[in-house]
């Protein structure tokens, strides 16, 4: 298990350092800073062994979180907590940095007592942590009996992600279904990889202990469905279903019950959360469509031209465009021409960056460039990176629907139809490159 | 070294917190213990003593702040010891959690002063506060001190049954603390049948944490059953599987991947239950579900519906994990390499998940590039080459180099892909680019071993890069292409010639590669080329002091001179083909680290015990054994592998181009009297090595060693005689030793023939069966099984050698440690031929041994049975062995039973003279057969014995006295290998020794039995 955890600033400099295993020394904490953070090369691999000792490390802007260790650990678990470890800091005193780690480092110490025991991780769900980890040392002392077996109850329970007793005057359910597209392109236009994946995020304000079911257009339930009604049915929504490849689950959703019956129920968090995340690669909308044309003229110049071509109801607006077209490290001047937006070349970047506010579908611009460059004796031709885009659309390029989100709570009296919901479709790229 | 804390400078532009607004609020006014960073004033310690005994409340904990910040800098602030600890008693929570954090890291430092705090624990333990009694046992578990530890137990037997979950599973942790600091006290203490318990706990955390614990102390006890996990626990824990936190679900995940289940339709029910969690966001809970199934797998029946819609289920988790955060898609993608290799119709459509991103990090990226190769088939073929061709112009240099290499594996891989593969790799050629091109050529070699005379057009090509080839991989491959295809060619003569101006200069790789490439030419066109050789032969052989390459230069050279055709023959001989299938991990250590997924193991290829110390870890994990309606999954039994076609390999390296010539002599040259005539250079290299190399000649012209599975039947000559098993022989008796010893080089060959013509000698005597005494595990792929046998008054050590690991094995050799015979080899271990993988050959050897190969020295230890000292002069006269006995008194006698064997006294005179114990008398008293035995060992020291049996009961009775006759220094092995007594003369030593052993000895078979042994000395 975890011997060791160590958090260190840009410099290498330890800002915390938490031994849970007599097997891990202080020289670990030197041995990393020495051969990781200071090396000289490009780091090669999130695992390294110095001196039979295992380092398993991850970076949160210039932060490093490293955990060391002698054993064969589960290096998966390692990771997975070292992000749970972020998420939770985060939770307590926002963005990880410097500053912020060595305000709050009595308050890091004791969370990280409390979420590794000897190495192995324990409950670390925000809500969970925050009823007795407050940093007002003396309220916990006046909790009383109740509330401590209820603390300790939820922590260790079957529901360790919420509490109970939790109360609103107003039921209300914000549900955000984010979407990245991504698409590796070639040249000529052929889709050479492109999948979905996306996360349903919850935003809960609910009393009680709800029951809540979620329900989409998932293609398996669907047809499920359709077998049982009429065939106009099936043939109705085949086309409004989408196929899922794949899909994971907040831990509070009942997974044998998704294996069996492929419903998605659960008791939710408080708050934030995310419920599920899951991946499609079939019957993708591609929100827009890059057309590039690279030209070399002589040894020189190089001349560059793309089209943009939304490709979805023109009554939507897309937001936020930008695309970025790579230029050689030889570029000594470039010439922009586009028809919408700014273009600026950007050479720190090696990029000519287009950006574009708004753009409605099924519309379509280009941008022109003229790069002059540098005579060189080099024989290696460039690279030529892929021309690379971001965007943000309101509607889910999956396809996915929500179709229902039904909360039921027995105890207290309020239904379904008092709960106030909102859904909201984000469809945003993620790595969405054309080739040139 | 410390730290000057920089003012707050303003958050870059970018990121503005995301953060509910109040929770900013809530801890803003924390802002402030940054400052106790800062302070590093000398007499420092000083004021933080006088602080942390001041009065007021606040400043103490501003105090502990203090220290806590100096101790996570690395500054020592032991000296405050008592000074904090005083502050423990505290109702301030954090303050109190502030000073256990102190004493976790200084109590070992100060052990007496660290017991001042033991009070506080105990009574912190009796708290009403569920948290305080937790947080009291957890960290008293991590004070190592032993005065502590003792007074743990009582508080910790509480917690263990509190009736509060939470301070339960955190109990159940301090049974691991408690364990790992002393493992006597916590089974003492009956601490781990507590924890057992806590498997049942109506609470899903505390069973997760129990079984957490109880794993890790398992591991430390490999053959305590300590987990016994069986049908009803697994139960239990299935159920919990579905209950408790995240971690907790890999805890019992990890736990069942070691259980086996009885049969398929439990292993199927397992399955199913663990199915769900492949949905779960973590991907440490999808990974450890994988294992189990992947594991579980191998016992379902592949014709069951199940098994195929299991595997289903498996791709799209996996595919998911690539989605995770880069660091999480490392470990994802070098365990998917292994369960690619393992089942590879697991993945075989998701090839274009495996697309590198442009902005992947550079380790996901070769990551990648490994398992597109592996992925890549006829029906993918073309895409995967349209990718690889794109990776090859990117700007890392090591990506770039593996997706050329890739490339080439691809060509060599799909064959109606290879012309395509081929033109790829002839556009990046042209690049000019020049690793691009160095590693071009390194495989462009490659694709012509695998399909020769279909691509030769393209030397012309190749040959415009000569000059740019600076590495000495491809400067070798581009030789060997020109020596190769010296025919066709032009100005093959001139191209090597060239090379050879700088020959000093060049790797031993180049060189050796460079003299086989002259001496093809040579044979293909000998009229031009006769000076170009003699130049390079001298070159090699007198010029050089590396011994390889003169002992390759001396046969090439001897070759020609003599036999011209044989020499065309040998060095042009029909190469064996290469397979397609590169890199795999050797099929035991993939079995062992599918056991492994996700965990270290998994991501380093290599198996716990290579990286873990002590005890833990060193138990290797085996895969379930397939059961089910009779078909064997690829079964693990390497006789069963052996029957397979394995893979042949590319050799990685450059100097086992494939060339026959390549396998090392040294051995025979190295006894042989060393070379350096330098005169007259034909004959003088003759003579050297006359009739050592008269003899290799007649090997090597039966042709190349066939790269086929099946353990080696290649025969090794004439002289040796038809049977592969006797490859040669090792006289024992330790007088016959230095006569073989001193031999010359020529001599130790002959003897070998000699030896091995005496196959057909009496086998009646006891013929155990080979055990293995190193396992390819430890001996990085060579596996060494043998025997010791008796034959024609000589001793030998039948060994077989497996090579299971996928290069060639070379350069053997043998020595025995110092023993108590004095048994040594009679000559050096003679393999002709290298041992290419899965390949066995067997000849012979014994006890602590070495085997060297061109890979490592390996040590092992054997036993040999003790029959095999006893020689065949061991009948004493009648008249000698009255005398003797008598002269022997009563109370040097042992006795003991030999039970259950069901023989009468003529059969089992029969069977004891076949192993050298004599019979010299019997007779028969009360319906009793009393046989008198005597057996001489190879050092002279007699054995008289007396056996007892009785008609119809099965046990024996058997009476020995042993008796030296040598003086001096003299060893003594009896009856059992493992106690050796050394003596010197006056001396009289007796021991007493009662040992359980279980070895062939010198009766009939095998038996446990208890013996007493008395040794003793008389003139």
């Amino acid at each position: 298990m975890i011997g060791g955890l160590f958090i260190y600033n840009h410099k290498g400099e330890v800002l915390i350092s938490r031994v849970y295993r007599d097997d891990i020394g202080r020289n670990a904490v030197d041995a990393f800073r020495v051969n990781v953070i200071h090396a000289r090369q490009q780091v090669r691999s999130p695992v390294t062994n110095i001196a039979r000792t295992s380092f398993l490390h991850v970076k949160r802007s210039n932060i490093w979180l490293a955990a060391a260790t002698k054993q064969n650990v589960n290096a998966t678990m390692v990771f997975e907590f070292l992000y749970k470890m972020c998420d939770v800091m985060a939770a307590y005193f926002g963005k990880i940095s410097e500053e912020n780690v060595k305000n709050n480092f009595v308050l890091i110490y004791e969370l990280l007592d409390e979420i590794l025991d000897f190495g192995y991780p324990q409950n670390s769900e925000t809500g969970a942590l925050k009823t007795f980890i407050t940093q007002q040392g003396i309220k916990s002392q006046h909790h009383t009996k109740e509330e401590q077996s209820q603390i300790t109850s939820q922590v260790t329970g079957q529901i360790g992600w919420r509490r109970e007793g939790i109360k609103y005057r107003r039921n209300e359910l914000f549900l955000d279904v984010l979407e990245s597209v991504n698409l590796l392109m070639s040249p000529q236009g052929q889709v050479l990889s492109a999948h979905v994946s996306g996360r349903v995020v919850m935003k809960s304000y609910l009393s009680g202990m709800p029951e809540c079911k979620f329900g989409m257009n998932d293609k398996i339930v669907i047809d499920k469905q359709g077998k049982g009604g009429g065939s106009e049915d099936v043939a109705k929504s085949g086309k409004q279903s989408i196929a899922i490849d794949d899909c994971t689950f907040h831990q509070c959703v009942r997974l044998s019950k998704f294996d069996t019956e492929r419903s998605i129920s659960f008791i939710p968090p408080d708050g934030d959360y995310e419920l599920m995340r899951y991946r499609t690669t079939k019957d993708i909308i591609l929100p827009f469509r890059v057309i590039p044309l690279v030209r070399e003229v002589g040894r020189t110049r190089l001349e560059v031209k793309v089209v943009i071509k939304s490709n979805f109801k023109s009554s939507l607006l897309a937001q936020k465009i930008e695309v970025r077209i790579p230029t050689p490290l030889t570029t000594s001047g470039v010439q922009l021409i586009c028809m919408k937006g700014k273009a600026k070349y950007k050479a720190s970047e090696n990029a000519i960056v287009w950006k574009v506010k708004r753009m409605a579908g099924m519309k379509e611009s280009q941008i022109s460039a003229e790069i002059e460059l540098l005579p060189t004796n080099d024989k290696k031709k460039w690279a030529r990176p892929p021309i690379s885009m971001n965007f943000e659309v309101p509607f889910a390029p999956s396809g996915l629907k929500v179709r229902y989100l039904k909360v039921f709570e027995p105890k207290l009296n309020y239904s379904d139809h008092d709960v106030i919901k909102w859904v909201r479709y984000i469809g945003r790229s993620g790595i969405y490159e054309t080739r040139c | 070294d410390t730290w000057i804390s920089t003012q707050k400078k303003i958050h870059s532009q970018l990121s503005l917190p995301v953060y509910p607004l109040q929770e900013n609020r809530q801890f803003g006014s924390k802002m402030t213990d940054s400052k106790y960073f800062t302070t590093t004033k000398k007499g420092e310690i000083f004021e933080l003593k006088a602080e942390l005994n001041s009065d007021k409340k606040e400043k103490k904990k501003e105090a502990v702040k203090k220290v806590i910040a100096s101790m996570t800098v690395g500054k020592d602030v032991s000296a405050l010891f008592p000074d904090v600890v005083n502050c423990m008693q505290t109702d301030n929570l954090e303050l109190k959690k502030l000073v256990y954090l102190y004493l976790m890291n200084y109590a070992k430092s100060q052990p007496d002063m660290a017991i001042m705090a033991v009070n506080t624990f105990v009574k912190d333990c009796e708290d009403p506060n569920p948290l305080i009694r937790a947080l009291a046992v957890r960290t008293m578990g991590c004070i190592r001190v032993d005065k502590i530890t003792e007074y743990l137990c009582e508080p910790l037997r509480k917690c263990l049954k509190d009736e509060d979950p939470y301070v339960r599973k955190t109990a159940a942790v301090c049974v691991a603390k408690l364990h790992d600091i002393n493992a006597q006290l916590v089974e003492d203490q009956g601490f781990l049948d507590t924890l057992k318990d806590l498997i049942s706990d109506s609470n899903p955390m505390v069973v997760a944490n129990a079984v957490a614990a109880l794993s890790e102390i398992a591991e430390s006890h490999p053959n305590s059953n300590l987990l016994d996990l069986n049908p009803q626990t697994i139960n239990k824990l299935l159920t919990a599987l579905n209950e408790c936190t995240e971690w907790g679900q890999i805890f019992i995940l990890d736990c069942l991947a070691n259980y086996t289940p009885r049969d398929d339709r439990e292993s199927q029910s397992i399955c199913e239950r663990v199915t769900p969690r492949l949905s779960h966001a973590n991907s440490a809970v999808v990974l450890s579900a994988v294992k189990v199934l992947m594991k579980f797998m191998e016992m379902l029946p592949k014709d069951l519906d199940y098994y195929g819609t299991l595997l289903k289920k498996l791709a799209p988790p996996l595919v998911t994990l690539l989605s995770a955060e880069p660091e999480l898609q490392y470990v994802a993608l070098r365990n998917i390499n292994l369960i690619v290799q393992r089942r590879p119709e697991i993945l075989k459509h998701e090839m274009k998940v495996f697309f590198v991103k442009y902005n992947d990090p550079i380790y996901v990226k070769l990551e990648k590039l490994d398992i597109m190769i592996r992925l890549a088939s006829q029906a993918n073929i073309a895409q995967v080459l349209a990718e690889l061709k794109e990776y090859a112009t990117e700007v890392d240099v090591d990506f770039v180099r593996k997706a050329v290499r890739a490339i080439g594996r691809c060509a060599i891989k799909v064959e109606q892909s290879a012309e395509r593969c081929v033109s790829t790799l002839l556009d990046l050629i042209q690049t000019k680019v020049n690793y691009v091109v160095q590693e071009a050529i390194v495989v462009i070699k490659d694709i012509f071993r695998k399909y020769p005379n279909k691509y030769e057009s393209v030397i012309a090509t190749l040959c415009e890069n000569l000059d740019s080839l600076d590495e000495p991989e491809a400067r070798a491959a581009m030789i060997w292409i020109v020596g190769e295809y010296a025919e066709r060619i032009d100005n093959a003569d001139e191209l090597l010639e060239s090379f050879l101006e700088g020959f000093h200069d060049e790797s031993t790789q180049v060189q050796l590669q460079l003299l086989t490439a002259i001496v093809k030419l040579f044979l293909k066109k000998p009229t031009e080329t006769q000076e170009l050789v003699q130049q390079v032969l001298s070159l090699a052989t007198q010029d050089s002091d590396n011994p390889d390459l003169r002992d390759r230069g001396y046969i090439y050279w001897r070759l020609l001179s003599t036999d011209p055709v044989a020499a065309k023959e040998v060095v042009l001989a029909e190469k064996p083909l290469i397979s397609e299938e590169t890199d795999l991990i050797e099929p035991t250590l993939l079995e062992e680290l599918i056991c492994h997924i996700g965990t270290l193991a998994s991501v380093y290829h290599k198996p716990p015990s290579a990286f873990v110390e002590g005890s833990r870890g060193v138990q290797h994990k085996r895969l379930p054994g397939s059961a089910g309606s009779g078909e064997s999954v690829e079964s693990p039994d390497p006789g069963a592998a052996a029957t397979e076609t394995p893979p042949a390999v590319i050799p990685s390296q450059g100097d086992l181009l494939g060339d026959l010539l390549n396998l090392d002599l040294t051995p025979t040259t190295t006894t042989g009297p060393p070379p350096p005539t330098t005169s007259g250079m034909q004959m003088g290299a003759m003579d050297l090595l006359s009739g050592g190399l008269d003899s290799l000649v007649g090997l090597l012209h039966q042709g190349p060693p066939s790269l086929s599975a099946s353990p080696s039947t290649t025969t090794l000559g004439g002289d040796i005689g038809g049977n592969p098993a006797m490859g040669a022989a090792f006289g024992a008796a330790p007088a016959t030793m230095p006569a073989s010893f001193n031999a010359p080089g020529s001599g130790g060959l002959d003897d070998l023939f000699d030896l091995g013509g005496g196959v057909g000698m009496p086998m009646g005597a006891l013929n155990p069966p080979k055990a293995v005494w190193l396992p390819a595990m430890k001996a990085k792929g060579l596996e060494i099984s043998g025997v010791f046998v008796r034959r024609a008054g000589v001793i030998q050590m039948e060994m077989t050698l497996t090579n299971k690991a996928m290069s060639v094995m070379t350069d053997f050799a043998i020595q025995f440690n110092r023993n108590s015979f004095g048994l040594a080899p009679a000559g050096p271990l003679q393999i002709l031929t290298p041992l290419s993988p899965n390949q066995s050959i067997e000849p012979l050897n014994n006890l602590q041994v070495a085997v060297k190969n061109n890979i490592d020295v390996f040590y092992f230890s054997c036993q040999y049975p003790i029959s095999m000292l006893f020689v065949e002069d061991g009948k004493m006269e009648r008249q000698v062995f009255l005398a003797t006995w008598k002269d022997i008194p009563n109370d040097n006698e042992s006795q003991f039973q030999i039970k259950d064997c069901h023989l009468n006294s003529d059969a089992a005179s029969n069977k004891l003279q076949s192993s050298n114990i004599f019979t010299i008398a019997k007779r028969t008293v009360e319906g009793q057969d009393m046989l008198y035995q005597s057996m001489k060992l190879t050092n002279g020291i007699w054995v008289l014995a007396e056996l007892r049996v009785q008609a119809g009961n099965p046990n024996y009775t058997v009476s020995s006295v042993a008796l030296a006759v040598r003086s001096l220094l003299c060893c003594v092995l009896l009856l059992t290998s493992c106690i050796s007594v050394y003596f010197e003369d006056q001396h009289f030593v007796l021991i007493h020794n009662q040992s359980c052993l279980n070895s062939p000895t010198f009766i009939l078979g095998r038996w446990k039995y208890l013996m007493v042994i008395q040794v003793y000395r008389k003139h």
